[in-house]
């Protein structure tokens, strides 16, 4: 590998850009794609690798390439920037998420309570509006606060993020449910919205919460039972 | 699974390899059965002997390591092949009883 292409890559992961590297594992020539000189297959067994978010070997003809799949990191955007927030931060940084945490309360979002983190002071529909959840996205609320966290589920449920938290008591939920509804989202969406927030493990203190929402996170972008939503499990 | 998911093994290398190390990264390229670490997964290692990231649950780290030295000091890339029906697993003990292939080059 040359630095040229491990600086190529580095790049790619700043700006948020999926590259996948090919390298033939007869010879160890190497190709970061996509690119424009790319052969044909090869091209196209990339994309698929990428789609499928999976690091592969692929034959073409007689030869073996490695298709290393570089997507850019998942994101967590936490609104609140509450002392769970800062117990739930080290977690997802550590199971491999870039985490915005979005709080209007200048004295909460402060660089000293997260240090290392994107924190952003706009009001959570302007700050979700910037950020553009995507599928690779996760979305937690914290504030227990409607005028704060009510926008941001409302964006959160117009994108297509692979999992949507908020922190609350049932009969919270059930609230917030209320005034969601009202905002013209129906059951389907509403659906959608994990709460109470994380796995079920009995947490008491902002380390076990952060811990059981991060776990939550994980169980469901890796598809296991865990993480489906408790209606979904019933009903199974 | 992509690597920045687990840890950026790329970005240490580098790292390393900017402060004027001899760096080697091995990746895991396929994997059968029980393989703790998916396709993907990496290690680097350089001449001076530092270690990051993994390429299984530690059966075969330091086998790896001995042929990333190798890589490092004759630039030749390997294909290396671990599992229960080879010789070098029983050497190295593939504890888990996957089966992989681990691709070691060097950064230069």
């Amino acid at each position: 590998m040359t630095p040229l292409i491990l600086k190529a890559i580095q790049e790619a992961k700043a700006a948020g850009r999926a590259v996948v590297l090919a390298t033939n594992l007869s010879d160890g020539t190497q190709m970061l794609l996509p690119a424009p000189d790319a052969p044909g297959s090869l091209a196209h067994q990339a994309r698929l690798a990428l789609e499928a978010d999976e690091s592969r070997t692929v034959r073409l003809g007689e030869t073996d390439w490695f298709l290393h799949v570089h997507n850019p990191k998942l994101r967590l955007i936490v609104v609140g920037a509450v002392h769970i927030a800062q117990a739930l931060v080290p977690f997802a940084a550590a199971t491999g998420f870039a985490v915005t945490v979005v709080d209007p309360r200048r004295s909460f979002a402060t660089d000293e309570r997260f240090p290392d983190v994107t924190v952003s002071t706009e009001w959570p529909d302007e700050a979700m509006d910037a950020l553009k959840p995507d599928l690779r996205t996760a979305v937690v609320t914290l504030t227990h606060d409607p005028k704060l966290d009510d926008p941001a589920l409302d964006r959160a449920l117009k994108s297509e993020a692979f999992y949507i938290g908020a922190l609350g008591s049932r009969k919270t939920h059930a609230a917030r449910l209320k005034r969601l509804r009202e905002l013209g989202h129906d059951e389907a969406a509403l659906a959608r919205i994990r709460g109470p927030v994380g796995l079920n493990i009995e947490a008491v203190t902002a380390p076990e919460i952060g811990l059981s929402i991060i776990a939550e996170i994980v169980a469901a972008r890796r598809g296991s039972p865990l993480g489906q939503k408790q209606a979904e499990k019933q009903a199974a | 699974m992509s690597s920045v998911e687990a840890e950026d093994v790329m970005s240490v290398a580098a790292t390393w390899a900017a402060a004027g190390e001899q760096v080697a990264i091995a990746t895991v390229t396929e994997t059968w059965g029980s393989s703790p670490r998916p396709a993907g997964s990496q290690m680097a290692v350089t001449k001076s002997g530092r270690m990051a990231g993994s390429v299984s649950g530690g059966c075969i780290e330091g086998a790896v390591a001995d042929a990333a030295m190798k890589t490092i000091d004759t630039g030749a890339p390997q294909l290396l092949d671990f599992g229960i029906t080879n010789e070098r697993a029983w050497e190295v003990g593939l504890a888990c009883g996957g089966k992989l292939k681990v691709f070691v080059e060097k950064v230069s």
